[in-house]
């Protein structure tokens, strides 16, 4: 695997000369390796609590994840969390009950609380929504032989906060990130065809990981990359709990299907056999 | 049902003949799966099979996500992740049907292909061309309107960019959108009747698969010589053909199985990968996408759609000679449809006397260039509609119409057509024979 690979020299060899062509700016993306890449890749599920832990902690502050069932938590494909321990998980948020008209407690059966922050998109299937390095530019390189998707995409968000490059102003709004490829880019920092000469943008979320904001329970150090890496795996199940079940009727499939090929293949053949044999011989 | 001498259907007990006295339906399905099959056929021709099975798959699929799904704009989406979430099993059922649509493309767009080099589409196939042009456009529509179904962005401004093409058509264009959309703008009512139809046309393309196959199983098989089977005696029919059961049924069987391992890896392994990630956004008409991407199956035309801009000669021509009435957007929307319309009519345009491409020396290389344009249109189809290229899809573009409209007429003339073999029996001595090809 590559370690960093650049999702700016991707889309350059999918380009080559392309020119001004987006609005955005390129944006570095770390090639990082998560446990459920590949297809015998699993979800690690100390590594989906630990997210779900930074998750809770920081990112639940502004962003929610209205589409995960609570009971989910639970699931054996997930981050298996035993009965109990989900059920106070769930106790812990208030939901809005529309036939008692009033707040209550949260069930299992209720949905995680949505964005608590008007402007904090949804989490719940942003791994899957930030997948495309592929699309519309891209030749879906990256993606196929490298797994680049979504997790690494928030992982590198998470990590790409530094300090603005010199050419930016001082009264520039929201926080620059390498990875960021959306935002705003100061005039300052483009070249005479208006292409932007930096990675990155701003961003209007302010840095959430600084290292050590949550505790982890397992004893593995809470550092930035721990935390980022952590949560992206979190955001990779939320998007996709199925995800485990699918591999595996993905494997059997194709395991089943390629015998049925072979049996088929020799029936095929002993059935042709007569035929293409006999013909002036 | 075919022309081709062969046994056919005799009722022996008297239960049998009743029914068949009745309705010969026994008679019926035999004359089809026994119908003579010429037996050098070549895995080119599996994609009939393929395609029928994409269309039971769709089907089926489509039936159970429709229990689970709510077509209305604020549940829409929601109703998705539940499919993916809650729903047992939904989640693969929803994958097989998303990537059962790439399937269904890559099989029809193989499917006509082969029918384009082996002049399947000649004399006297037409009638199987033309349906089978009327089912490539109701594949188009469904697989269309299939896509905003998930209410995401890419759905969302798919519709509106779409839909907008027929608010092209000078005079009528805006009534025609207004009443595509059911109303002025991509709203609950566009949702409403596209998951309607959506819903309606294959059904409508299962009987247009019937038609299809009756017409051919009508002039029977082409095959890769373009030589016709002999009718002068059923002896000498039985030369040139199998039964289409056991023979192809099986062959066809291993193909699919095969084709199954592959689009099983991808459900399984990889089932986002020819989707657009932005649909996971849920639909926002006060957010436009940056690139608005229709699906990978409809990059070539796109690209023919937007190849002729206002600075095209064509175009300015087009414009001049109307009095603006057809303007670069409405000359687009033409084009992309001519581009399947000449398509169409290949088997008019198409003047040589011989029908395989495997027997024409120049036609090979200009049909190898039309498969090379097809994939540099689709490519160009997913590039942002500026230099350089804007220019590759307009020369792809020409390319396309030129080879329906010029290279076909005139091949006919100036091509001096190898010789083919006298029989289908010859063709298929030649390739099995053992005495004929002991370094086999």
């Amino acid at each position: 695997m590559f370690k960093t690979t650049g999702i700016a020299a991707l889309t350059a060899l999918a380009l080559s000369g392309g020119g001004a062509w987006a609005a955005g700016a390129e944006a570095h993306i770390e090639d990082t390796d998560f446990s459920f890449e590949g297809p015998f890749g699993a979800f690690d599920q100390v590594q989906l609590q630990r997210g779900l832990k930074v998750y809770t902690q920081v990112c639940s502050a502004c962003h929610g994840l209205e589409y995960v069932p609570l009971r989910t938590l639970s699931d054996e494909g997930g981050p298996n969390l035993p009965d109990d321990q989900m059920r106070a998980y769930a106790s812990q948020y208030e939901v809005f009950d529309e036939e008692l008209d009033d707040y209550r407690e949260a069930k299992p059966t209720d949905k995680f609380p949505g964005s608590q922050l008007e402007n904090a998109p949804d989490m719940s299937v942003m791994a899957k929504k930030r997948a495309g390095f592929h699309g519309p530019y891209g030749t879906g390189i990256s993606q196929l032989v490298n797994g680049i998707g979504g997790p690494e995409y928030i992982y590198s968000l998470m990590v790409g906060y530094e300090n603005p490059p010199a050419c930016a102003p001082d009264d520039m709004d929201g926080s620059y990130n390498v990875a960021f490829s959306a935002g705003a880019v100061p005039a300052e920092c483009k070249d005479e065809h208006g292409n932007s000469t930096i990675p990155g943008s701003w961003i209007s979320m302010g840095q959430p990981l600084w290292g050590d904001d949550v505790e982890f329970n397992d004893g593995t150090e809470a550092t930035i990359e721990q935390q980022a890496k952590d949560v992206s795996a979190f955001l990779m199940w939320t998007a996709e709990p199925k995800m485990m079940a699918r591999k595996n009727a993905g494997l059997t499939g194709v395991i089943f299907l390629t015998v049925l090929s072979v049996l088929l293949y020799l029936t095929n053949k002993r059935i042709w056999a007569p035929v293409k044999g006999k013909k002036t011989g | 049902m075919s022309g081709i001498p062969h046994d056919h259907y005799e009722p022996t007990t008297s239960n049998q003949k009743w029914l068949h006295s009745r309705l010969p339906i026994v008679g019926l399905m035999y004359d089809t799966i026994m119908i003579p099959t010429p037996k050098n056929l070549n895995f080119m021709w599996i994609w009939g099979i393929v395609l029928t099975f994409c269309l039971a798959l769709q089907i089926i699929t489509g039936i159970v996500l429709v229990m689970h799904y709510t077509p209305h704009v604020d549940m829409a989406f929601a109703s998705v992740e539940h499919i993916m979430r809650n729903v047992n099993g939904g989640h693969f059922i929803r994958y097989l049907h998303m990537n059962g649509a790439s399937l269904f493309f890559v099989a029809v767009y193989l499917h006509i292909f082969r029918g384009l080099y082996y002049g399947s589409y000649k004399a006297p196939r037409e009638v199987t061309w033309i349906i089978g042009m009327l089912i490539y456009l109701a594949m188009m529509a469904t697989a269309f309107m299939g896509y905003v179904l998930p209410w995401g962005q890419m759905s969302f401004w798919g519709a509106t960019v779409i839909t907008g093409l027929f608010g092209a058509i000078p005079f009528i264009g805006e009534t025609i959108q207004t009443w595509l959309l059911g109303g002025p703008a991509v709203d609950n009512a566009t949702l409403t009747r596209f998951f309607s139809l959506h819903y309606l046309l294959p059904f409508v393309i299962a009987a247009l698969v019937a038609l299809h196959i009756w017409a051919f199983h009508t002039t029977g098989n082409n095959n890769p010589t373009g030589v016709e089977v002999r009718r002068t005696s059923k002896a000498d029919a039985e030369k040139d053909t199998l039964p289409f059961w056991p023979y192809f049924v099986i062959k066809d069987l291993f193909a699919l199985a095969v084709i199954m391992v592959v689009f099983f890896a991808i459900v399984g392994f990889m089932p986002n990968y020819l989707g657009h990630p932005d649909n996971y956004i849920e639909a926002n008409p006060l957010v436009t996408p940056s690139h608005i991407v229709p699906e990978w199956y409809f990059l070539p035309f796109y690209a023919i759609l937007r190849a002729f801009t206002s600075d095209v000669w064509v175009v300015m021509f087009a414009s001049w000679i109307t009095g603006g009435i057809i303007d670069a957007k409405f000359f687009g929307v033409l084009a992309m449809f001519g581009a399947i319309a000449v398509m169409a009519l290949a088997p008019w345009l198409d003047t040589s006397s011989v029908r395989s491409g495997r027997f024409r020396p120049m036609f090979k290389w200009w049909f190898a260039l039309l498969v090379v344009d097809f994939m540099v249109l689709m490519w160009a189809g997913a590039m942002p509609a500026e230099p350089p290229y804007s220019t590759i899809s307009l020369i792809g573009s020409t390319y396309w119409f030129a080879y329906f409209l010029v290279i076909l007429p005139l091949l006919g003339v100036i091509e001096k057509p190898e010789k083919a073999p006298a029989t289908i029996e010859e063709d298929f001595a030649a390739h099995h024979a053992p005495s004929q090809a002991p370094a086999e």
